[in-house]
């Protein structure tokens, strides 16, 4: 067991965990921060994407050791009032069926448009493309961060 | 005017919940469930501060909020917001000023709290119309007597009562007092088509700003005071069970409570349908993080031996009781690919046999036959099972994603031995179900461990556990031989179709009832490897088959793949042959045309690689046509056009979504899905090796067209799944001059 203190969503959390526990079960099982979410734990379906810094991140490959200074947003800390462009476009298009995988589709798309704010199709896919919607809702995520990047 | 009667059989339908002494309900368990914070972002409305319960379905604040409560889970076909709708049209209120909350399993207030079988509007539609029309009458009652006006001449609009004459209004909420104590009438008027105002028109998704901003909707998402974290191990190939364990070390690492064996389902249990166990014991590690216990379980030796040949008494829905057997050993895919293929050559149970196919297939000018094949197939749900369980003395409470919770009930009581009455289960959304959460050994595996650490418990599986852990979609196989006669009519068929450990075969189907010689035969091999409901299970594979073989009948036929269908469509229509033909030879032709005019159809582009295919399930119609291109030695997909007719449509915009959604995962499986045996070990655990579609393979482009129509509405979860198999495989063969005869095809 360590102790850190992790800024998260511009508040400092102090945690008492394994140096090795992944930021995924940090966020879920000690903050109950559960918007982020697990789906396969070896960074193939992207359900648990956070920003660390400015960067799209797999939380469940990356340990709580890892993070030190670094900056950590979840979905519910990308806007105060859930109005963050890509979550007012993903409400527009009403992109999600099941919707378990949308939180980490919302934090690689919002980390791609900041990156890139007028991403063509091919690199929209480029940097989706990590992301698994068992659902199939592939179409309406590509109009989405396309109905982002113009707002 | 429609009218319909409140009473379904003797049980009456719509009841009357209100306590005496004023409307207020206090103790049903939801209430508490609607907090002031969420109501007020999804309303137009402050909360009231009393509400008022017209039945179970409906409850109205005095300030003229109302809530209406889900009945079915949500786990992405967009009932939640779909099927409130259709109760909040009949009560004739703004949609604005409605809130939705998801009911809790209550067999006394809903019928059918199921998902499964595209079946929740189905059969939903005509109560939740019952009960938006019963509350509107209550309302309507309560101002004619409080005005002393006659009740007919009351009318209602956007949650106003008016009398014109006396120029009399009144909100639903300052009526909605006396509304509810007033008696449940007999019979109500219901909305004309015409009317409505809501169904058929595009709503959000109720729960959208709750997704989009990650709060706790899911199962998954359970967490309470006290809880622990439990995680199963199952043996890890089929045919094995558990035989001993060295947990020293494990549970001596930090923050593990307990391992030990559980026993899923008691030795004297009668199954019900969806009670498939395919690991009847497997060892649960407890301990209060997830990651502790992750570590736990890589630490945990645990040795499995073979199981003998067992058998189980199962009573499946509408059926007697009967006795299965699971047979031992460590099966292989190779194997069972060459036992298919033995099989399909011999004799098997004879469905349906109309004419004389024998004789029409020796008259025949030509003859085609093809056979077909597809593998086991994993849902993959991107939530893994879980629940949570607090089991006390006497009563349990359940909290999770499950489809079909009555069942489930009934099922966990027989476990704990404790009374169904004493069971309470709550539903949380479902990360995708897909018919996969219909059987909830994982909800018996939470109720059980948390009965032994007597306390409350959420159970998870990792990805590993959940695509390892049986409940597949069956191995296929399926040859066909068509007999054309020397003017290219088909004039007979002969399907023989089999699965282990089902078959996949709806004789009754297109196009049985359209050609004059058929026969369809059917055979299936035993297997320890479980299998389940799967998003239009059998279907997804008979249509797979079915229309790649008429796209090459059609082309040995010399005629226009549509077209060709619908000459068969037409004496389906005007001649059918034999009696049980299960689908509406009008219906079917619709889609078809319609998605022949809408994709442009033989508008002479030879630069597109078309394939067409069409295919009736779950109640409904959909036809397809793929655009697809060949770059880099793989397929691209332009353009999907589909056609659908599943009768009234509620929320169009939600119901395309779910019909690019079906178009999306078909074509992933039908290019991608794929597990194997060794040993009765899957091949595949995890997504780095089970290939799901990903964006950049998904179509650019999805058009979705619904015939309008006045039919009470059917299924939409399934019937896009079906037909675009056969689409990507039609489109394949222009794309390459190859035909693709087994899944997946793979690129
Ligand atoms: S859970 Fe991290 S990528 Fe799947
Ligand atoms: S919306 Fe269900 S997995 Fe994406």
């Amino acid at each position: 067991m360590a102790t850190f203190n992790l800024k998260i969503n511009g508040e400092t959390k102090e945690i008492d965990v394994d140096p090795s526990t992944p930021m995924l079960w940090v966020l879920r099982d000690h903050i109950k921060l559960v918007g982020t979410k697990y789906g396969c734990g070896i960074a193939q379906c992207g359900a648990c994407t956070i920003h660390l810094g400015d960067n799209a991140v797999r939380s469940c490959q990356l340990p709580v050791s890892a993070v030190g200074e670094q900056e950590i947003t979840t979905i519910e800390g990308l806007s105060e009032n859930g109005d963050h462009p890509v979550q007012k476009a993903w409400l527009e298009i009403d992109v999600p069926q099941c919707g378990y995988c949308q939180a980490g589709q919302i934090m690689t798309a919002s980390a791609l448009l900041k990156r890139n704010p007028h991403p063509s199709d091919t690199e929209i896919e480029t940097a989706m493309n990590g992301n698994i919607c068992r659902c199939g809702t592939y179409t309406r995520i590509k109009t989405a961060v396309k109905t982002a990047a113009e707002s | 005017m429609n009218t319909v009667k409140t009473k379904i059989d003797r049980r009456t339908f719509i009841k009357n919940t209100s306590l005496a002494g004023g409307g207020l309900v206090l103790g049903f368990s939801w209430l508490n469930s609607c907090k002031p914070k969420e109501a007020e972002k999804l309303s137009a409305m402050e909360m009231p501060e009393e509400w008022f319960q017209m039945n179970g379905y409906i409850k109205i604040g005095e300030n003229g909020l109302v809530t209406i409560m889900s009945p079915n889970p949500e786990g992405g076909q967009n009932i939640k917001t779909s099927m409130p709708m259709i109760v909040a049209d009949e009560l004739d209120v703004n949609w604005k000023n409605v809130v939705v909350e998801q009911a809790p399993l209550n067999t006394d207030l809903y019928t059918r709290q199921f998902i499964g079988g595209s079946n929740a509007i189905r059969f939903g539609w005509s109560g939740l119309r019952m009960a938006g029309a019963t509350a509107r009458q209550m309302l309507k009652e309560a101002a004619a007597m409080a005005w002393g006006v006659p009740v007919a001449e009351i009318t209602t609009s956007g949650g106003i009562i008016t009398h014109q004459t006396s120029n009399k209004s009144a909100s639903y909420g300052e009526m909605a007092s006396a509304a509810s104590q007033i008696t449940v009438p007999e019979e109500v008027p219901l909305k004309e088509i015409k009317d409505f105002n809501i169904i058929g028109t595009s709503r959000k998704n109720v729960d959208g700003t709750k997704i989009v901003t990650g709060k706790p909707l899911f199962g998954i998402d359970t967490y309470q005071d006290g809880m622990l974290t439990a995680m199963i191990i199952h043996p890890p190939a089929f045919g094995l069970k558990f035989k001993s364990m060295d947990d020293a070390e494990a549970k001596s690492m930090p923050g593990i409570m307990n391992i030990f064996p559980i026993k899923v389902l008691k030795d004297d249990y009668v199954r019900q349908h969806f009670d498939t166990c395919t690991f009847l014991e497997v060892v649960a590690i407890v301990g209060k993080t997830t990651w502790e216990v992750m570590q736990a379980k890589k630490t945990l030796q645990v040795a499995w031996e073979p199981f003998e040949t067992y058998t189980e008494e199962r009573v499946p829905y509408g059926r007697s009781q009967y006795t299965m057997t699971i047979p031992a050993g460590l099966e292989n895919s190779e194997v069972h690919t060459a036992k298919m293929a033995d099989m399909a050559t011999k004799k098997a149970t004879e469905v349906r046999r109309d004419g004389n196919p024998e004789t029409a297939f020796k008259k025949a000018a030509k003859v085609v036959e093809r056979t077909y094949t597809a593998p086991f197939l994993v849902h993959n749900c991107m939530e893994p099972m879980n629940f949570f369980a607090n089991v006390k003395e006497n009563s349990a409470q359940l909290i999770g994603p499950l489809q079909k919770a009555e069942l489930t009930e009934h099922a966990v009581a027989a476990q704990l031995g404790i009374p169904e009455s004493n069971i309470d289960i709550q539903l949380t959304r479902l990360g995708g179900g897909y018919g996969r959460r219909s059987y909830a050994h994982w909800v018996m595996e939470a109720a059980l461990i948390s009965q032994k650490m007597k306390a409350p418990v959420k159970l998870v599986y990792s990805r590993e556990d959940d695509m390892t852990g049986g409940i597949y979609r069956s191995t296929y196989h399926v040859s066909y031989k068509a007999a054309l006669d020397a003017d290219n009519n088909l004039t007979a068929v002969h399907v023989n179709a089999g699965g282990i450990p089902e078959s996949p075969l709806y004789a009754n189907r297109f196009p049985a009832g359209a050609v004059d010689n058929y026969l369809a035969e059917s055979w299936s091999i035993d297997s320890n490897i479980t299998i389940g409901s799967f998003r239009a299970p059998r279907s997804n594979f008979m249509a797979s088959a079915e229309q790649s073989f008429l796209d090459e009948v059609a082309e040995a036929a010399g005629k226009d793949p549509i077209d060709f269908r619908l000459e068969l469509l037409k004496k389906a229509k005007e001649n059918p042959v034999g009696e049980r033909n299960d689908y509406d030879a009008e219906r079917y032709a619709g889609v078809l045309q319609l998605v022949k005019e809408k994709s442009n159809w033989g508008n002479g582009d030879t630069s597109l690689n078309r394939g067409i295919s069409a295919y009736f399930c779950h109640n409904s119609y959909a036809a397809q046509v793929v655009d697809m291109r060949w770059e880099n030695d793989k397929p691209i997909i332009d353009k999907v056009t589909c056609a659908i007719d599943c009768g009234i449509v509620i929320n169009p915009d939600a119901a395309t979504n779910l019909c690019e959604g079906g178009i999306v995962d078909g074509i992933g499986n039908a290019l991608y899905g794929e597990l194997t045996f060794i040993n009765g070990v899957p091949q595949k655990r995890n997504f780095d090796k089970y290939r799901m579609i990903r964006m950049s393979e998904s179509p650019r482009e999805i058009e979705i067209h619904f015939v309008e129509s006045d039919v009470n509405p059917t299924g939409l979860g399934e019937p896009t799944f079906p037909p675009i198999f056969a689409a990507v495989a039609n489109a394949l063969y222009k794309a390459t001059g190859k035909r693709h005869y087994d899944q997946p095809f793979v690129f």
